[in-house]
């Protein structure tokens, strides 16, 4: 049983642009359901690959229905893992990402690759793709299905909150032609509502 | 963003900022020279792994982009 997600679309932007805002999508307008994001992990591997993990906790909200049955999983934040392989000679970034409690409830595995297009190489390619399962006798169809619809909304969320984040650092060069990188920071820290004296 | 530590967040913030920088100036650029940022990445990493430890959140020996080695459910 379980349901499949799939989706590929194609979004006019460089690999490498999409590749730094992906590090920098938090906070934006639409990621209110993500509550803190951490690097738990990080390093540069022999050949060159970046490899990351993060650590996200996001509000578990659920149907009403389900609320019912389960009221103690209302109050715990969901935990997330991100694991993510950035590949600059190939350009690309593949990421897994997967809940670590509440998994008997329901357990969502997401694979994503970036990949900048060889063709047509002001373009990238996103390929999602997703696992929704749940464990709980009796009750597995809808539980899943409510998860596939909530899965749905977040990944629109998520590219949302992307190109948020690409707008973001296109503004910041363009205003910035010429100055530095620290510059380049300040401004993508701006539209994160950081505070003043964080700024030089 | 905060941090999942809430004594975090600064050290988090200050780790952000050199990766990014390293990672758009350097690292995509093929530049191989030393991580500026290990010190700034140690002194995070020490915060969070405290306040994960103390929140008791499952991260320990999860094996690194665990679910691709399983079957997906089916």
């Amino acid at each position: 049983m379980g349901k499949h997600f799939f989706s590929e679309t194609d979004i006019k932007s460089v690999w490498e642009q999409v590749s730094t805002a992906f590090w920098q999508r938090y906070p934006n307008p639409y990621s209110t359901h993500v509550l803190t994001e951490d690097v738990v992990f990080r390093e540069v591997t022999s050949d060159n690959l970046l490899l990351s993990r993060r650590l996200f906790t996001k509000t578990n909200r659920m149907p009403r229905w389900a609320e019912r049955i389960f009221p103690g999983n209302l109050s715990r934040s969901v935990y997330i893992i991100e694991d993510s392989v950035v590949d600059p000679a190939n350009r690309s970034l593949t990421t897994m990402t997967w809940n670590i409690n509440h998994a008997t409830f329901m357990r969502v595995v997401e694979r994503c690759v970036f990949l900048g297009e060889r063709d047509r190489p002001v373009w990238t390619r996103i390929t999602r793709e997703a696992w929704i399962s749940s464990g709980v006798f009796g009750l597995s169809r809808p539980i899943q299905e409510f998860g596939l619809a909530r899965f749905r909304s977040n990944q629109a969320k998520a590219m949302k909150g992307l190109e948020h984040a690409l707008s973001n650092l296109q503004k910041a060069s363009t205003a910035c032609h010429g100055e530095s990188a620290e510059k380049h920071k300040h401004l993508n820290s701006a539209s994160k509502s950081q505070k003043p004296q964080q700024y030089i | 963003m905060n941090s999942v530590g809430e004594g975090c967040t600064e050290l988090k913030r200050e780790y952000d900022q050199c990766f990014n920088r390293w990672f758009a100036e350097k690292f995509l650029k093929g530049d191989r020279s030393a991580d500026p940022c290990s010190e700034l990445f140690h002194k995070y990493h020490t915060c969070v792994q405290k306040a994960i430890k103390e929140k008791d959140i499952p991260i320990e020996g999860v094996e690194f982009m665990g679910p691709s080695r399983e079957k997906p459910d089916s």
